[in-house]
């Protein structure tokens, strides 16, 4: 007779998740935890110290990431991880600081500092879950929406263009840019693997199915049909230019890495520019004030 | 209790100005690290600091807005730090939804307000005290925090001090309440050893990672940290949450966290009365006062005696939490409590409200770009003596 801890059998990711948050609260189908596999699984593959490793999200289902992750775990306010993962890193730069939240939150609200943290070269890696729409509020169009699109926000189709997301980030300095969607598993894994092993500004874009909210709405069937469709529109071009990878509604969906860089990151230039061991410059400032003068000048 | 680093304080006599002395603070009390973004007139705060930091192993960042600058500086003492902010104004304005983001994490942190005329744009280079509610209630939802009010450069540096050690002792943001005279003022600025300036380091977890709940009310209902890379696996969120840190989202997991956030700070109200007062015993009327308007109660308080008034003097260092009890105790006392402020009557209400019709309470307001007439304030008093 077997028992239920004979039957246990070992996720293979397991050991980075919450695994008492589990279930999670997210819609079968979703792309969410396909790319938190992926995740997961590349964390894991690395040497990569877990207990200097923390992980930032904003507010979403896809800002939901953080909590089921077995790392330093920050929720925090909708469109600003990114700010707040620059307050971690550059006050403790041993940490390894990802942040994993969606398009809404990051380019939408958050889009400013998206775009700062790029030109500021900050070390941390970005991963962006775009379902392409604002899925936790239930639906409204987002900057990534495809035009035309009926959201509860444009129920007569979007009238706005998205937003080309590695476009802006590459034009913005980041030194690794890659896009992939919920069905290259493997490909995704082994960008993130690489990501996580790169210094600076690293941006990832997951295309990932909302059947619940996006799909449904717009004939678009299950996260099952969104794979075929992924599978069937996807050319993986590696290296390809930027202004060459925006997406157009049914249109070919361009994936790969597109790009991988070197430039100095924030602290590394910091430091440099203020001499090589800038804790160990002159302890006091110079004194510019007068002394000695009366309490009622 | 610890002590300041004595390599990084500014030991000695000085003529400095409230921004310089509130920067020089903010080091003597641990900071090395802020966020801010510039505005007037408030930037020479972190102009200062920006200058001051990289020699001591800190970092300033100037950010690309408020809205990050009031997060990142929260991700900065998430990662071991002391940290701060500072802004006036609109800037102000925008940090408001991370003021409640570090009042529900418990983030010990201290965010800087010289206040200017307002509202809006208002008036970037002048003074006044417009903020004093937004202080307390600017974020949405229900917290409590503290609010601290300088009426000196002396002050801006010694309560910059207490501002960081309220902040570790109690894990909330306290709101240093400046204004743009207090700022700018140039005094004397004498800045003791540092062996004379206490600093409260943080209440960091006791326990093993395996033992400890991040949530956990401890010692005064304030619960330990543990900071990313200590191996604890932290779990920081805005929503509400249980003792671990999870998100629990009903009425029951809201009814232990949310007031809990108030006793601490209520338990504490006697520390937290922090007050200069003279002449109480046998006053008439009470000039009750804070910040820069403080300085100009004193000169009507001394017209008004020299006229033969009694007049007592009740200065609030501490204005949130609000002194209730001694307001209590003092309204059935006197004929009347006098409140100037560079505002259109804002803590005014919270006086009238202790005061519970036990005595007049006359409000002096004023819309702020300069500071009162001491003739306007001894008017007041000349009323409640009647
Ligand atoms: C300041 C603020 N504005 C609005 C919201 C409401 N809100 C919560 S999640 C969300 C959209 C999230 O969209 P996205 O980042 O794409 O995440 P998804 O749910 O699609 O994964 C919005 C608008 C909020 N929490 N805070
Ligand atoms: S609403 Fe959409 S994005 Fe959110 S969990 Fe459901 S499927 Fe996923
Ligand atoms: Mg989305």
């Amino acid at each position: 007779m077997s028992t239920t801890a004979d039957l246990h059998i070992h996720n293979p990711v397991e050991d980075v998740l919450r695994k008492e948050r589990i279930p999670t609260i997210w819609c079968p189908g979703c792309g969410i935890g396909t790319t938190v596999n992926s995740f997961a699984a590349a964390l894991l593959g690395q040497d990569i110290d877990l207990k200097k490793t923390a992980i930032v999200s904003g507010i979403g289902c896809s800002g939901r990431v953080s909590g089921y992750m077995a790392l330093d775990s920050f929720h925090t306010t909708h469109g600003r991880a990114i700010p707040f993962a620059t307050g971690l890193k550059l006050a403790n730069p041993e940490l390894n600081v990802i942040v994993y939240s969606g398009d809404g939150d990051l380019t939408s609200i958050g889009g400013n500092h998206l775009i700062h943290a790029a030109r500021r070269n900050m070390d941390i890696m970005v991963v962006c879950v775009n379902n392409m729409i604002y899925a936790m509020t239930g639906g409204q169009a987002a900057a990534t929406t495809p035009g035309n699109s009926i959201t509860t926000t444009s129920p007569f189709g979007s009238f706005e263009p998205e937003i080309c997301l590695p476009q802006l980030v590459d034009a913005a300095g980041a030194v690794f840019v890659a896009r992939w969607t919920a069905y290259h598993v493997k490909q995704l894994e082994r960008t993130m693997a690489k990501a996580l092993k790169k210094k600076g500004f690293r941006f990832i874009e997951v295309l990932t199915p909302c059947p619940t909210l996006y799909q449904r709405r717009n004939n678009m069937g299950d996260g099952l049909a969104a794979m075929v469709d992924y599978k069937n529109r996807s050319k993986i071009r590696n290296g390809a230019p930027t202004y060459e990878v925006a997406l157009e509604p049914g249109g070919e969906i361009v994936v790969g890495e597109f790009v991988d860089r070197e430039r100095e990151d924030y602290l590394t230039r910091m430091r440099r520019q203020l001499g090589t061991n800038y804790s160990e410059l002159p302890p006091q400032p110079e004194e510019e004030e007068q002394e000695g003068c009366c309490s009622s000048c | 209790m610890m002590h300041a680093d004595p390599n990084c304080v500014l030991t000695g006599t000085h003529f400095m100005n409230g921004d310089a002395a509130c920067c020089e603070g903010a080091i003597a009390a641990g900071a090395r690290f802020a966020a801010g973004y510039p505005i007037t007139p408030s930037t020479e705060v972190v102009e200062r600091f920006a200058a001051r930091v990289p020699k001591i192993g800190g970092i300033f960042i100037q950010m690309e807005d408020e809205l990050a600058a009031s997060i990142t500086l929260q991700g900065m003492v998430w990662a071991g730090a002391k940290s701060f902010t500072v802004t006036s104004g609109p800037g102000y304005s925008l940090m408001m939804e991370h003021i409640g983001f570090a009042a529900m994490t418990e983030t010990p942190c201290v965010f800087v307000n010289v206040q200017r005329g307002g509202p809006s744009t208002g008036l970037p280079t002048l003074p006044a005290q417009g903020d004093m509610m937004q202080a307390r209630f600017g974020s949405h939802g229900d917290y409590s925090t503290i609010s601290l009010v300088p009426n000196s450069p002396q002050e801006c540096f010694s309560l910059t001090v207490k501002a960081f050690n309220l902040a570790e002792k109690f894990r909330v943001p306290v709101m240093f309440m400046m204004d743009e005279c207090v700022g700018h003022m140039t005094e004397k600025v004498v800045i003791p050893d540092a062996k004379e300036i206490e600093v409260t380091p943080r209440r960091h977890a006791s326990k093993p990672p395996s033992e400890f709940l991040l949530f956990e009310p401890g010692e005064e209902l304030v619960p330990e940290m543990a900071h990313a890379g200590e191996g604890y696996k932290v779990y920081v969120t805005g929503l509400t949450h249980d003792k671990r840190g999870y998100p629990l989202m009903n009425p029951a997991s809201q009814k232990e966290l949310i007031p809990r956030l108030f006793e601490k700070i209520s338990r504490a109200a006697d520390e937290l009365t922090i007050v200069e007062s003279e002449g109480l015993e046998d006053a008439d009327v009470v000039v009750v006062s804070y910040g820069i308007t403080s300085r100009v109660a004193q000169r009507a308080i001394e017209m008004a005696r020299a006229k033969g008034l009694k007049v007592g003097k009740l200065r609030l260092i501490c204005v949130w939490p609000f002194p209730e009890k001694l307001i209590r105790e003092l309204a059935p006392k006197v004929k009347a409590l006098v409140m100037p402020e560079l505002n259109m009557g804002q803590v005014v209400i919270e006086l009238e409200r202790c005061a519970g019709g036990q005595c007049k309470v006359i409000s002096v307001p004023h819309p702020g770009g300069t500071v009162h007439k001491p003739a306007d304030i001894l008017a007041a008093i000349e009323r409640g003596a009647q």
